[in-house]
């Protein structure tokens, strides 16, 4: 794709770091939309995150939450839950494939997300489910696979959200991103928590499942590579 | 195989002032009369008596009943089978009672409908997901069917079928359950007076997505019992392979009486949420119709046979 930037795009475009990519061809209305996420994009992705809160939100007001808005509003968290999971298990081979290092800025935000529908899944479980009987949420937990392996998810997610800070990243050195490994368990775990809730039709946890393979199977094969080639890995 | 046991009739003068006014409310709904005027004029039901049963529930809402629905022909999603239903042509319509028995006969449905007193009854429905609804159904007792027919005595089971075809019913180009859906109950529960062939719902014909034209409603079995859009009812002497029960043995059995002692292997039925209430709500055995039903268990062990 050719680089020629003309002058008034140049201006439009905020004049900031706008990478060349910014095709010429593109609508104007595309182009705009594109020169507003580049001038910020950490808050216009934060917002872009927020949509499927937000949605619930829309929905809930205007009724379209369907006859039994908790069960609608508990799975719709969880697939979000389970998106972002896979989304920032995207980036690594995102930035392998682009070779562009900037995608890692976005990661620690979407991890975030991850663990923040993670919450609201396990607070509407806890809350609108339970109605907060320990007694019968122990046993739940003890008793069904199913919520074994979601909770086991989401408290493998916890100490990672608690060291997503820099200060932490400076304080654990190497130890941290060993500690995030935890995140492709928490994923495994994740889609299997799906795919033993669904009664039969079990073709969205299999999609999500295919996905999360593929992701996982990439850095596989790029661990064998390196250690085949004889660089030290680690 | 007696069918004498008495129903709990409840005094008439309980209530019913509250049923009336939903019942009003309901019509006056502008969203529920414009979904039923863009229904194509179909054949009024003939008249119905109305009965005690449920007459202290308080029905959900037909916009409630109608779109969030289990009904896997066409498709797995709640809302799928009210998006989806349209394609069911549910004229003509034939259903064949056959089997073991001296009068087997293929029926018209609207003679069918004709054939028997309808009534309404007000039942809970107890899904094995974990929520429940009250509907108002309109429709006949099974038994009376059955007399009609004769069963032999080799007759020990009646096994219902579902109508297969692929071009009517989207849902079964994926073969999530072995189709056509099959369903079927002891002779003693199929003669037993609360079960019911319905072909209605709120006092109009049964919308498609509910099991149109003709379905079976067996109050105190998991929802999943009581199959729809029936084209075969046949006396047989062996206990029927059941559709979900053939799909996950262990998760479903045959009998499938709602029970809180027995959960599902992955999850429990302790509870249940009433479609509409916040709060859940503990789950009766046999949905509240042990009074009537128990005692066709008498000695079974329910945990085994569940």
């Amino acid at each position: 794709m050719e680089t020629t930037v003309r002058p008034g795009e140049k201006m439009m475009a905020g004049a900031t770091t706008a990478p060349g990519r910014t095709s010429a061809a593109w609508p104007a209305p595309l182009r705009a939309v594109w020169a507003l996420f580049q001038a910020q994009p950490k808050v216009w992705l934060f917002l872009l995150c927020l949509y499927p809160l937000f949605r619930l939100f829309v929905l809930g007001f205007s009724g379209g939450l369907g006859a039994n808005p908790i069960e609608f509003v508990t799975r719709s968290l969880g697939t979000w839950t389970l998106s972002f999971l896979l989304i920032t298990l995207a980036i690594t081979p995102l930035r392998r494939f682009t070779g562009q290092g900037q995608w890692l800025r976005y990661r620690r935000m979407l991890g975030l997300f991850a663990f923040f529908y993670g919450v609201l899944h396990l607070t509407t479980y806890l809350w609108l489910d339970q109605f907060f009987d320990w007694g019968d949420i122990l046993k739940d937990i003890y008793k069904r696979p199913f919520i074994t392996f979601g909770m086991t998810a989401f408290l493998l997610l916890v100490p990672l959200a608690a060291t997503s800070n820099d200060r932490s990243v400076r304080a654990l050195k190497r130890n941290w991103a060993k500690l995030h490994k935890l995140v492709y368990p928490a994923a495994i775990l994740a889609v299997l928590h799906y795919y033993w809730l669904v009664k039969l039709d079990v073709t969205q946890p299999v999609i999500y499942a295919a996905v999360l393979a593929i992701l996982l199977g990439l850095r596989v094969w790029w661990w064998r590579q390196k250690s085949r080639t004889g660089i030290q890995g680690r | 195989m007696a069918a004498d046991s008495t129903p709990r009739i409840l005094p008439t003068e309980i209530t019913s002032e509250s049923v009336y006014e939903k019942r009003r409310e309901f019509l006056k709904g502008s969203l529920a009369l414009a979904l039923f005027s863009a229904l194509p004029a179909q054949a009024a039901l003939p008249a119905w008596k109305k009965t005690a049963w449920g007459r202290d529930e308080s029905a959900n809402t037909w916009e409630e009943v109608t779109t969030y629905n289990n009904f896997y022909e066409f498709g797995t999603g709640k809302d799928d089978p009210a998006k989806n239903a349209g394609s069911l042509r549910t004229r003509p319509w034939t259903v064949s009672v056959e089997g073991e028995c001296l009068k087997p006969r293929t029926w018209d449905i609207d003679a069918l409908i004709k054939a028997f007193p309808l009534e309404e009854r007000i039942y809970r429905m107890r899904c094995v997901e974990g929520w429940s609804m009250v509907i108002p159904w309109l429709g006949f007792p099974l038994a009376e069917l059955i007399r009609q027919a004769q069963p032999t005595g080799k007759a020990k089971y009646v096994e219902f079928v579902t109508l297969k075809d692929t071009k009517q019913m989207p849902g079964q180009r994926w073969p999530v359950l072995d189709w056509p859906y099959v369903e079927g109950l002891r002779l003693d529960e199929a003669m037993h007076p609360l079960t019911l062939m319905s072909v209605g719902i709120y006092g109009k014909e049964l919308p498609k997505q509910n099991g149109a034209p003709i379905r079976l409603v067996v109050p105190w079995k998991y929802g999943f019992k009581s199959a729809k859009s029936i084209v075969r009812i046949r006396f047989v002497e062996k206990q029927p392979n059941t559709a979900w029960n053939e799909a996950a043995p262990n998760e479903y059995g045959f009998y499938s009486n709602v029970n809180p002692e027995v959960d599902h292997p992955r999850w429990s039925q302790a509870r249940e949420r009433r479609i509409g209430e916040f709060f859940k709500r503990k789950t009766e055995p046999f949905n509240g119709y042990g009074d009537q039903v128990a005692r066709l268990y008498a000695g079974m062990d329910l945990k085994k046979y569940f």
